[in-house]
């Protein structure tokens, strides 16, 4: 520490000892992140209670013509997220004891699960539906939901699938794994938001 | 009152030399490339915040000139100056001007510069993000404003009310570029609202905690947090109404089980917030000059605290006061009438104390506290026809007419623009390192002030007398004439007093004295550098043992050990600001610029093509990766231990 300035210590509060490198609620990046799951946690409630208010215009919903939504993709999809809850929190873990191999095996993990959870996402917009997003107030509220919803899957995923290249061409630095597990604690925020999204968009109708 | 932490270092010859020699370093490391490319690359909190406001202002003057001619056209009755398409287009323009690209914008731009310095620390807490939301902010702006010079410009109105808004009753462009706008503005506000969250809670200086915190800090904070949870309601609602016009959704088409009155919630309960948005930043200003100015620290700092709070919870309970015409059931109304009228209660809470601050202290007048008691004036003038409003009486008969103008003009430019203005001449010794004109200064408020009540105060009466809002025109003899005539005559004179104070700034950066540290007599850290501070802000982090540190005699020590050589800051705890870690920030980098430029690409095309979501989606993967992509900085590397 060469650069760090000798002036005055005995007046001075002498910080070079503290860590440079922290994980959770100690790092600005994981409040960083806190703010943009306020920011889309709020809006995708938004478009609940959207979904809600709409429900009042309807006799039936979902809409007269317009079959129940078919449960198969979407409770896969709500099985695949939890699932891959696993891989991400042993990134979140070896992310912390700076495992590199680890990391990228669990981010690898990780990506697949993305992948299979868009797969099943794309099944749902195809058929499981029963309807389009032009077809009615209700096509339009439950197409919003899952692509809002979606969006938050891809991005994710290209983000762990950005991580992985860096970590496996390098240079890597130690800031990769804070990264790394404050990744993990976003996806873990997209299977929460997923829940509810799941239970207004699939259950809801049969209970509403 | 100099610097407290060099008054400190001082008197040891030797000790004068290394702080000199880490001055030298910290320059080195925290200086931007200098002309063009570092006006796109900066990464420093104060040139970011300084072009912010500088755009901010420019897009006020374009939204004054706007309200100039509406002023003009109504000076006399059946009055042809402007038709009525163009008058919609100018109303419009003149009301999403000023709240989504000056209003919201210069506030933030005020937190952005001032927050890093009142707290203690050298820069935000993503310097990156903040260049990006800076670009994306003139962005929107310049979209918005070239489609107006095309005669493609809103027309609906800044609330953009469905079915009007609609693809039946607004086809072609101009409702889309609305859209967009807001896209454009929720993305920057947003941006700076976390910043600002991130850097209050996490950059204090160590001894900072949150009761010391300077009241325009918690402001600031406040402010942030009403961002995050309001903007997403305006983001979803302009996404449905854009996906109404371009994909065939039926949100608020009511044939299709749509709902028109879904509009008004989602735009209201970001609308409202909105409000407080723009007004406890002003709050922020006002304790700041009338502590400055009396003399001593603020009357009741833990109830103005808890009071900005207050405000910012109830700030969300109120949206539907501005629904009270649409036929609601009447217990819900009157839910919502009983919390309009509860949040005068901290409103109030916070003038008492501004009132206490002055009658206990020692007053000062100079020009910034002129423009601080002007706004007391103006904004009991506002809250009290706001409370009225919020009757539901009182508002079915006003609805719509000229009574809810002056209201909202009375809170807007009483409650914001005034301590905004006062903020201007008291900070820009700090911004520029020159003292502006005490007796320009005075002037400008005294014709401002004048001006702007001979404008507004007549339309309470126009109100009154039944003139509908956001019609181009009235009838002679119908008793409107002269209200109207007089309010014309008096935005001259408020152009005038506005034209005065810009001659005041323009004669500051010119011509006025050099200001030193702390002209003032301030007692927060931001006067405790030099006028204009070094890209890094402070040699030595402070510490702090108390709110008014710039007040206290008692010798405080500072933070040494942070790096010199590179962005190194001090992170410190949420609650107590005790030290927890060093933390490198980034430095000045294209990408953000560039993906800004990818997402304007992509909202632009988007005014086309659905698909320019997809094109805005792919470019900025390319930029981001580009943005977030290691540089190996070695000192970083995974092989060094950690020191």
């Amino acid at each position: 520490m060469s650069a760090t300035s000798p002036v005055a210590r005995a007046r001075a509060l002498d910080v070079s000892a503290l860590p440079t490198i922290v994980y959770g609620p100690r790092a600005p990046l994981w409040w960083g992140v806190l703010g943009l799951v306020a920011i889309e946690g709020t809006a995708l409630a938004m478009v609940g209670v959207a979904y809600l208010y709409l429900r009042q215009n309807f006799v039936a919903w979902p809409p007269e013509g317009t079959p129940l939504p078919r449960l198969g993709a979407a409770t896969a999809e709500l099985i695949v997220l939890l699932a891959s809850v696993l891989p991400m929190a042993a990134v979140d873990r070896f992310a912390r004891a700076e495992r590199h191999r680890l990391v990228v095996l669990g981010l690898t993990i990780g990506i697949v699960f993305g992948l299979a959870s868009m797969a099943l996402r794309a099944l749902q917009f195809a058929g499981a539906l029963g309807c389009r997003w032009d077809s009615h107030a209700y096509g339009s509220v439950v197409w919003t939901l899952l692509g809002m919803h979606a969006a938050h899957v891809i991005t994710s995923t290209i983000e762990n699938a950005l991580l992985l290249a860096v970590l496996l061409i390098g240079p890597v630095e130690r800031k990769d794994f804070v990264d790394a597990h404050i990744n993990a604690f976003y996806w873990y925020v997209i299977v929460g938001l997923w829940v509810p999204t799941y239970v207004l968009v699939y259950l809801a109708p049969r209970w509403l | 009152m100099s610097a407290p932490a060099r008054r400190r270092l001082a008197p040891d010859p030797a000790e004068a030399a290394r702080e000199a020699l880490d001055r030298a370093a910290l320059e080195r490391a925290w200086s931007n490339p200098a002309g063009f490319v570092g006006w796109l690359t900066s990464a420093n909190h104060k040139s970011v915040a300084i072009r912010m406001i500088v755009t901010a202002f420019g897009f006020f003057a374009l939204g004054s000139a706007l309200a100039a001619v509406m002023r003009l056209q109504l000076a006399r009755p059946e009055n042809h100056l402007v038709g009525p398409d163009l008058y919609n287009q100018i109303f419009t323009m003149h009301g999403s001007t000023m709240m989504f690209l000056f209003a919201v914008p210069v506030m933030e731009a005020f937190g952005i510069y001032l927050v890093p310095l009142m707290i203690g620390t050298r820069n935000v807490a993503f310097p990156r993000m903040n260049n990006f939301g800076y670009w994306i902010y003139l962005a929107g702006g310049l979209m918005v404003w070239t489609a107006f010079v095309l005669n493609i410009g809103p027309d609906a109105g800044w609330f953009a009310y469905v079915p009007l808004s609609g693809p039946a009753y607004s086809p072609g462009k101009r409702v889309d570029l609305w859209a967009q706008l807001i896209t454009f503005t929720e993305i920057a506000a947003l941006v700076a609202a976390v910043e600002i969250v991130v850097t209050t809670l996490k950059m204090r200086c160590p001894g900072m905690s949150l009761n010391r915190m300077p009241l325009f800090v918690w402001a600031m904070l406040v402010t942030a947090f009403m961002v995050i949870f309001a903007m997403p309601a305006i983001m979803v609602a302009s996404t449905m109404l854009a996906m109404d016009r371009m994909v065939d959704t039926h949100f608020f088409n009511p044939a299709e089980g749509g709902d028109a009155l879904l509009w008004q919630h989602l735009f209201w309960f970001f609308g409202h917030p909105e409000v407080y948005i723009i007004f406890i930043p002003a709050t922020g200003f006002v304790s700041t000059l009338v502590s400055t100015f009396s003399r001593r620290r603020i009357f009741g700092y833990p109830a103005m605290v808890l009071a900005l709070i207050a405000t910012g919870f109830l700030g969300f309970s109120l949206w539907v006061h501005h629904m009270f015409a649409t036929g609601l059931p009447l217990l819900g109304e009157s839910f919502f009438t009983a919390a309009s009228m509860m949040i005068a209660i901290p409103s109030g809470i916070q003038v008492f104390c501004w009132l206490a601050t002055l009658r206990s202290g020692r007053v000062v007048l100079r020009a910034p506290l002129l423009f601080a008691l002007g706004f007391i004036a103006l904004f009991v003038l506002g809250g009290l026809t706001g409370i009225m409003l919020a009757a539901l009486p009182l508002d079915l008969q006003v609805h719509d007419t000229y009574f809810v103008v002056a209201h909202f003009h009375y809170v807007l430019i009483g409650g914001a623009l005034f301590p905004l203005l006062g903020a201007v001449l008291f900070w820009l010794p700090k911004l520029t390192g020159r003292m502006p004109s005490e007796r320009l200064g005075r002037w400008s408020f005294a014709v401002t002030f004048i001006g702007f009540n001979l404008t507004f105060f007549p339309m309470h009466l126009l109100g009154l007398g039944g003139m509908p809002r956001r019609v181009y025109t009235y009838g002679p003899g119908v008793g409107l004439t002269t209200g109207n005539v007089v309010a014309s005559a008096g935005a001259a004179v408020l152009a005038l007093g506005l034209l005065l104070f810009f001659a005041n700034v323009a004669w500051t950066l010119r011509r006025g004295a050099p200001a030193g540290d702390d002209p003032w007599g301030a007692e927060t850290l931001e006067w405790a550098t030099t006028s204009p501070p070094p890209a890094y802000n402070f040699a030595y982090l402070p510490t702090v043992d108390g709110s008014a540190p710039l007040w206290s005699t008692r010798e405080r020590p500072v933070v040494t050990g942070l790096r010199t050589d590179v962005r190194e800051v001090l992170i410190t705890d949420g609650i107590d600001a005790t030290p927890d870690h060093r933390h490198r920030l980034d430095g000045a980098s294209i990408w953000p610029f560039l993906t800004a430029v990818a997402a304007t690409i992509g909202i632009v095309t988007a005014l086309f093509t659905p698909w320019g979501v997809t094109i805005g989606a792919l470019l900025g993967l390319i930029t981001l990766t580009g943005w977030f992509w290691p540089r190996g900085a070695p000192e970083h590397a995974i092989a060094e231990e950690q020191p």
